[in-house]
């Protein structure tokens, strides 16, 4: 063995080997115009008709007229969860569409090592996606995003890791269940959308279902959010709701991401993907 | 018998109720090319995927360069490497692209002359700007063998590596694979059904059936055994249950 100099083991290993799968998505986003579309396509649609809904009603309803960017505001964070658990998904479903398990698992890739690849790939196309929108918003409505400040980077970072470990979860389904299982990745958040407080504030929902949303992370964003917008107070308590919500969440994707791999390795699923 | 580069102990693998290999147990020879011979559903690629690491068995033990794949198997892979039909490449990208991606995932350094090199030896240099799933089944063959010995696998597994290749293609890619085992001393496990490759190619076979070795030896040891011309007759022998018997005078015969 004469060609191989690096050390395979510890943190820069690692890191290397997470570039590699990180360029390998580089170079498929790269090649395919209809992917790069897709990334920005539906925020952009949903921003533009909240855009105009939002136009509608602030001049017929009192709460929205308060703050006539929390709608356009709602939307993009919440295409932030959604852009974040897609983007996992999605990434890992292109290694199972390509049939190219096999390959990077005889490889020393980690599974813990892919599943940091796919974190990193839904950070850069939520990033493109939703961000490319946000601007969009700018010129077309005269409302920006980033008014809100740092808050954004605060709701941003929580929503997008929820949306990670949705993600994590959804993507060890897939390879439990085969990509019979895949529309999982376009549905599954939007079990959680209706009490998550996007558009209306939680109080809405009846008293039993504000306990459920007391345990999504979202829940405290959007909650948040609607401080800073019509209250213009930033409420540090939510905000740590949602970060330790988050760091149970996280570990319980990564967890369910390694077992069901491992339960792939028992059933034999690495070298036979399919439905 | 120097330590074997992969030792299989008494390995078994079920799915639910069904036996896909069962109690097997074998070595490979350090700089040997071994085949695991056997009909369809016989357990060979089951049996590479155990090795690999890939599927894990219900019962047994294995390890590769006396290591314990089971616990450690992360110790070995930068030192092997596979090619397999049910395996792809991602089709989108370009030869060179997929080639940079593995190169980097095992830790190769001269990324850019390794590929040089092997485009040259695998003749791969015209279609290194080309998407994978644009080319022919030969070209894609020598494009995963290109992929199999980027890191220069001390131990080469590779499942039916000339499977739905034309004649000359396939002669092409196991004269290729002859030559790289003499030129680096690896060792190569490979399955298949392909008789003539099987005779060329390997100096120690291991036959399957139902997921048990019933028989073993080299071509013409097995040749000799069964009284035959050629590997595919002992193929058909052995898959049609026709069993050696030993009679007094040690000579065998075959007995339907």
């Amino acid at each position: 063995m004469t060609v191989i100099a690096h050390a395979q083991t510890g943190f820069l290993p690692s890191l290397r080997r997470i570039s590699a799968l990180v360029l390998r998505n580089l170079y498929l986003l790269r090649s395919s115009g209809p992917r790069i579309l897709e990334l920005m396509y539906w925020p952009t649609v949903q921003m533009i008709l909240w855009g105009f809904i939002t136009m509608f009603l602030v001049n017929h309803s009192s709460w929205i007229a308060q703050a006539s960017g929390v709608l356009l505001s709602a939307v993009l964070l919440w295409d932030v969860l959604f852009r974040g658990q897609l983007g996992v998904s999605l990434v890992f479903m292109e290694e199972m569409w390509s049939r190219n398990l096999g390959h990077l698992f005889v490889s020393p890739l980690r599974p813990f090592e892919l599943a940091c690849t796919l974190l990193t790939m839904s950070l850069i196309r939520t990033l493109f996606g939703v961000g490319g929108a946000a601007l969009i918003a700018i010129p077309l409505f005269h409302y920006s995003i980033f008014s809100l400040g740092l808050p954004l980077l605060a709701f941003f970072v929580n929503l997008l890791v929820m949306g990670w470990a949705i993600g994590l979860l959804v993507s060890g389904i897939v390879l439990r269940y085969g990509l019979g299982a895949e529309s999982l990745a376009w549905i599954a958040i939007f079990a959680v959308q209706p009490i998550s407080g996007v558009y209306y504030p939680i109080s809405t929902l009846p008293t039993w279902l504000q306990y459920v949303a007391a345990v999504l992370p979202s829940s405290h964003v959007f909650e948040g959010m609607r401080a800073v917008l019509i209250d213009h107070t930033f409420r540090a308590d939510l905000l740590l709701h949602a970060v330790v919500l988050n760091v149970i969440y996280l570990t319980a994707g990564f967890l369910s991401f390694l077992a069901f791999f491992k339960n792939a390795r028992v059933r034999g699923q690495l070298l036979h993907v399919g439905e | 018998m120097s330590q074997p580069v992969v030792s299989v102990s008494r390995v078994s693998k079920h799915f639910d109720s069904v036996t896909a290999v069962e109690d097997i147990s074998f070595e490979v020879a350090p700089r040997s090319t071994t085949a695991l011979l056997g009909g369809n559903g016989a357990g060979k690629t089951t049996t590479l995927s155990m090795l690999l690491g890939l599927l894990l068995p219900t019962s047994g033990g294995i390890s590769i360069f006396g290591v314990d794949i089971l616990r450690d198997r992360y110790r070995v892979l930068p030192r092997l490497n596979f090619s397999s039909p049910y395996v792809d490449l991602p089709r989108r990208l370009t030869v060179r692209e997929n080639l940079t991606v593995y190169a980097r995932l095992y830790g190769i350094i001269d990324i850019k002359g390794r590929i040089e090199a092997l485009s040259e030896e695998l003749q791969i240099g015209r279609f290194l700007g080309r998407p994978y799933g644009q080319l022919s089944a030969g070209e894609k063959t020598r494009v995963a063998l290109a992929k199999a010995l980027l890191n220069e696998p001390e131990l080469m597994l590779l499942d039916e590596p000339t499977a739905s290749l034309d004649p000359d293609t396939a002669d092409y890619v196991r004269g290729m694979l002859e030559a790289y085992r003499q030129r680096s001393g690896t060792t190569i496990l490979l399955a298949s059904h392909n008789m003539s490759e099987v005779e060329r190619l390997c100096d120690d076979v291991i036959m399957l059936r139902a997921g048990r070795i019933v028989d073993r030896g080299t071509p013409q040891q097995l040749l000799a055994r069964y009284g035959r011309q050629n590997m595919e007759e002992v193929f058909i022998d052995i898959a049609r249950e026709r069993h050696l018997e030993i009679i007094p005078d040690d000579k065998q015969v075959l007995k339907k």
